[in-house]
């Protein structure tokens, strides 16, 4: 009766979650949203010296459709939020957004008629990174806590 | 020719038309009523030996409530707002500035678009922000706030912490047709 005898290849035992939220993390294709000189800093987050590539996330998409990793990077005036609204709602699910500098989190000192205070009246943050522009440190400081997040998330939970 | 030259010239050609004269750090204006706005910008323009043939900026300025350093005490200024014509002269260096008294936003300021290209955006612009209409504007919309948009924003008396949110993305006008004069 031994189970063994069925078996002709080595095989891991492991969870559903587990395996596939490890996939995930390592594997995310980020959208820059740059409107501002935070969207310069990002540059910086990607080229050689800081390297996102290092955390997977190196794979810049251009189109919404094709990134699950939303980077908010600058100041976002009223006339631009719904556009941003817009190309949140064309992400696939499951989706994460880091809100980048003090404009995108809270307006920064653009507290005046035309600009957005805070991202998060239009859609939801995972994480506020603060700086006017942040260190690129910061930015991967933010995409460590990006994969804490998905670590900790249960296949019950998926959407 | 300089500037105080200009000056003169435009008073001794416009009398009592220029409205008030400045002369701050060098920097030289006039006032006028917006019925002498298009000559006077044609004769700065278009005399040879002024050739001021560059529209460098046009600006609004909304003075409700502004005390005047020389006359604190008078509370009330005979116009609300002005709009501003900056000049330049690229052949001879030389720049001059013409306001407009516009006494409330009843009062139309006539359009200089055909003079300069560039015054369609600029006019567009003062309208969005003070809420200035110019006449004979070919395409007067908002240029900077968005279509919902209610009131005008750089107006000293619109709430500073009034925020107007935009419901749908504004539709994009890839290209537009217009015939220059």
């Amino acid at each position: 009766m031994g189970l063994e005898s069925n078996v002709t290849q080595p095989f891991l035992a492991t969870r559903l979650d587990e395996v596939i939220n490890w996939g995930r993390k390592f594997s995310m294709w980020p959208m820059p949203f740059g409107t501002a000189c935070c969207a310069i800093e990002f540059m910086g987050v990607v080229s050689g010296r800081f390297d996102i590539s290092r955390f997977g996330a190196e794979l810049v998409r251009f189109s919404p459709r094709q990134a699950d990793l939303l980077l908010v990077m600058g100041t976002i005036t009223q006339k631009q939020a719904p556009v941003l609204k817009q190309i949140y709602d064309q992400m696939p699910d499951p989706k994460w957004v880091i809100s980048m500098g003090a404009c995108a989190s809270s307006g920064g000192f653009y507290d005046n008629y035309s600009v957005v205070q805070g991202i998060d009246e239009i859609i939801p943050v995972d994480v506020y990174v603060a700086g006017c522009p942040p260190r690129p440190e910061n930015v991967l400081g933010a995409v460590v806590k990006i994969m804490e997040k998905i670590s900790a998330e249960k296949a019950a939970d998926w959407r | 020719m300089n500037e105080s030259d200009i000056l003169a010239q435009i008073k001794e050609r416009f009398g009592a038309r220029v409205l008030a004269e400045y002369n701050f750090r060098g920097q030289y204006a006039v006032t006028v009523a917006p019925e002498t706005l298009r000559e006077l910008l044609v004769y700065l323009r278009d005399d040879k030996a002024i050739e001021l043939d560059w529209l460098m900026d046009v600006g609004g300025v909304d003075y409700l409530g502004y005390s005047d350093q020389a006359a604190p005490d008078e509370d009330e200024r005979e116009w609300r707002f002005e709009v501003a014509y900056q000049l330049y002269s690229m052949r001879l260096n030389h720049r001059f500035r013409v306001k407009v008294a516009v006494r409330d936003e009843s009062v139309e300021v006539p359009s200089v678009w055909d003079l300069w290209a560039i015054a369609n955006w600029e006019e567009r612009e003062v309208w969005d922000m003070f809420g200035v209409r110019f006449t004979g504007h070919p395409n007067l919309r908002r240029i900077l706030c968005h279509d919902e948009f209610v009131g005008h924003a750089l107006r000293k008396d619109y709430p500073i912490n009034k925020r107007q949110k935009l419901s749908q993305p504004s539709e994009m006008i890839l290209c537009e047709k217009v015939e220059w004069a």
